[in-house]
């Protein structure tokens, strides 16, 4: 028997190609729907997987293993418990522990950017007295000025938290600056950058401990306990922690690990993500349908040319390949636009924010199939009807 | 007596619908290989029906249809579109050239389905357009041809894959006289060179020009000049 018709693999790409190549600007704009929803998909993944890039690499930077101890809740009066005085010490001389610090809140000690200020405008912001290991058991950084060293913790010296400063509008911290705090002057002496792992002190007005204790009337008590271990050690921590900080009321005490909240933040992103990604899909199933109505009328058009090349030895397989491929092309290029777009999106959103771009090679690979699965649905029935088109009925119209 | 290209018998095809055409009403033809035919009839007798049944691109109701001796009721799809691709040229009488694809391009498309690399079509491509006289139009495309040229180029198209039958339906019929007579001309120039060729045309003084010629009138065959001497030929 004779050689069978054959169309190489090389030429089928040709063919579904030339049909685009012909309209250009219908191929564009019937692409577009597609790059949308590709593009809004793409950019939802690589958005979020650069925050938590961002977020895991704050965490690398600061550790996983601070614990934070609190007095909770007095268990009969309902109050606010307290840490004794000596609980700082009896942590620090647990085996693994490897650093312990503390802050402790100064009552009714509040910050004001003069003493012409109504006292009733606290800001939100609290006064802690702060030991001065602080800054190296939390991860802190000074964005200006110094920290509350040994010499300065006697003297009526402040550092304020990021928030604080922006708040009192405080920008210098090269002590030509001074706030009202408790009834008299305190001089600023630095300015931290936002400390993640305890954002507390973010909205915080810190002082020396000493300082505390002489001008604020500050009982010495610890609100707040900082604690680091060995990684591989902070759960038997956390399971002594509260007997060790607390002995006489263990169960009032509370212990978390600020890096969990962190990681939970990242998590919590993820019902958001899911929304978007879902009308990312909404775009571009309605991209597919643009291309199925393109490739329909594609096909009523090109009548002739399917009679002629029938004419000219192809199958109906052939004629189907033509438009399939086709359709796949034009989602393809739509794929492909999206991709780059939501890529461009991506880096542009990080590079606002100062986050690592950071684009999963599986959104691709899924932008990928989703632009050949949605080329080949909207190809379906277009390329179907072609391939059942009598020859001489797509030749006779004309 | 010269081996058969195409043979029908009985051949009937029925346009259903209100009323029904009769398109074909029991044609029986048989031609052999090398020879020149022209079919001859007026409008609406069935002529380019009877040219799409011999060419496979539609099914004859009833009767047997066979190319190459072989029936083509037996083929499938798949058969069918290799004896298309292989054995059978079209030329269409509106051309249905590829717009905006050079000759060239629309001379080798004649080749795409038998598989042949790009550069193998192209080279025999060429190799067809001189033979049309369109070399120097290689590069040109469609509407930069006149409709003579253009007819040529599908010729070329229909011959580049040297059928063994070819098949045209009014190659002239949109042609000043000058440009029918050139194809014409080249139809016969293919003929000399063993093509069995079938062409419709309206034009009895085409026609008249051409050793065979049969009239269709209302889809069966008036006369065919070679049946008093079918044993001679
Ligand atoms: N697809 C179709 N459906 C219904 N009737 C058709 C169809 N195609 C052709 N016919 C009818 O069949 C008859 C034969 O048509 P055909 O096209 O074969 O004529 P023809 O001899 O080629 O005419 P012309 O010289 O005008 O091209 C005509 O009466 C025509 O109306
Ligand atoms: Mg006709």
């Amino acid at each position: 028997m004779m050689h069978p018709s054959r169309l190489r693999q090389g030429d089928a790409l040709r063919v579904a190609g030339a049909g685009l190549k012909a309209r250009p600007l219908r191929a564009v704009l019937s692409a577009l729907g597609i790059a949308i929803g590709i593009a809004a998909m793409v950019a939802v993944v690589g958005i979020s997987a650069s925050s938590r890039a961002e977020i895991d690499q704050q965490l690398q930077a600061l550790g996983t293993n601070l614990l934070t101890v609190e007095p909770g809740q007095e268990l009969r009066s309902g109050g606010t418990a307290t840490l004794p005085a000596e609980s700082v010490d009896m942590v620090a001389r647990m085996g693994p522990v490897t650093s312990v610090s503390a802050v402790g809140e100064v009552d009714d000690a509040f910050v004001y950017r003069s003493d012409q200020i109504d006292e009733l405008k606290t800001n939100g912001i609290s006064t802690f007295a702060a030991r001065p290991d602080l800054l190296g058991a939390v991860g802190g950084e000074i964005a200006s000025g110094r920290w509350l060293d040994d010499a300065l913790a006697a003297y009526p010296t402040v550092v304020l938290g990021a928030t604080t400063a922006e708040r009192l509008g405080i920008s210098q911290a090269d002590g030509s600056v001074a706030v009202w705090l408790g009834e008299r002057w305190f001089t600023v002496v630095g300015i931290l950058n936002p400390a993640l792992l305890a954002p507390e002190l973010d909205a915080a007005a810190l002082v020396g401990w000493p300082v505390a204790e002489e001008l604020l009337g500050y009982d010495g008590a610890p609100t707040r306990l900082y604690e680091r271990s060995p990684e591989s050690r902070v759960e038997d921590v956390r399971a002594v922690l509260p007997a060790t900080a607390n002995p006489e009321n263990p169960e009032e005490v509370t212990v978390s690990r600020p890096s969990d909240a962190l990681a939970a933040r990242a998590a919590t992103d993820e019902t958001l993500t899911t929304l978007l990604l879902a009308l990312g899909g909404v775009a571009l199933l309605v991209g597919g349908i643009g291309v199925a109505n393109t490739m329909v009328i594609a096909v009523l058009e090109r009548r002739s040319e399917i009679g002629l090349r029938r004419a000219l030895g192809a199958t109906r397989a052939h004629v189907r390949i033509q438009f399939l491929g086709e359709s796949v092309l034009l989602a393809g290029l739509g794929g492909i636009g999206g991709a780059a777009l939501g890529g461009v999106v991506t880096s542009g959103f990080a590079a606002t924010r100062d986050w690592p771009f950071a684009l999963p090679l599986w959104a691709l690979v899924g932008a990928a199939a989703a632009t050949i699965l949605v080329g080949a649905i909207a190809g379906a029935y277009p390329a179907a009807r072609a391939a059942r088109m009598s020859p001489t009925a797509a030749l006779a119209t004309v | 007596m010269t081996e058969t290209v195409i043979e029908l018998a009985q051949v009937t095809r029925m346009y259903p619908g209100n009323p029904p055409v009769h398109a074909l009403r029991g044609v029986n033809l048989r031609v052999g290989r090398g020879e020149l035919v022209g079919i001859v009839g007026p409008s609406g007798s069935g002529k380019t029906t009877l040219l799409n049944v011999l060419g496979t691109l539609d099914r004859a109701d009833a009767g047997t249809v066979c190319i190459d001796g072989q029936d083509v009721s037996t083929l499938d799809d798949r058969q069918l579109s290799a004896l298309r691709a292989h054995r059978i040229g079209f030329v269409f009488q509106q051309f249905f050239l590829s717009p905006g694809v050079s000759s060239l391009d629309n001379v080798a498309d004649g080749l795409l389905y038998t598989g042949q690399p790009l550069a193998e079509r192209r080279r025999r491509a060429t190799q067809t357009l001189e033979r049309v006289g369109l070399a120097d139009r290689a590069h040109h495309r469609p509407n930069e041809l006149s409709g003579g040229q253009r007819q040529r180029v599908a010729v070329a198209r229909a011959l580049v894959g040297r059928p063994s039958l070819l098949l045209a339906d009014e190659p002239t019929g949109a042609l000043d006289s000058e440009s029918g007579a050139s194809v014409l001309e080249l139809l016969r120039e293919l003929h000399e060179d063993g093509t069995t060729i079938l062409v419709i045309t309206h034009d009895h003084d085409v026609a008249g020009l051409l050793p065979r010629q049969v009239h269709i009138r209302d889809g069966h065959i008036a006369s065919d000049d070679a049946l008093p001497t079918r044993e001679g030929r």
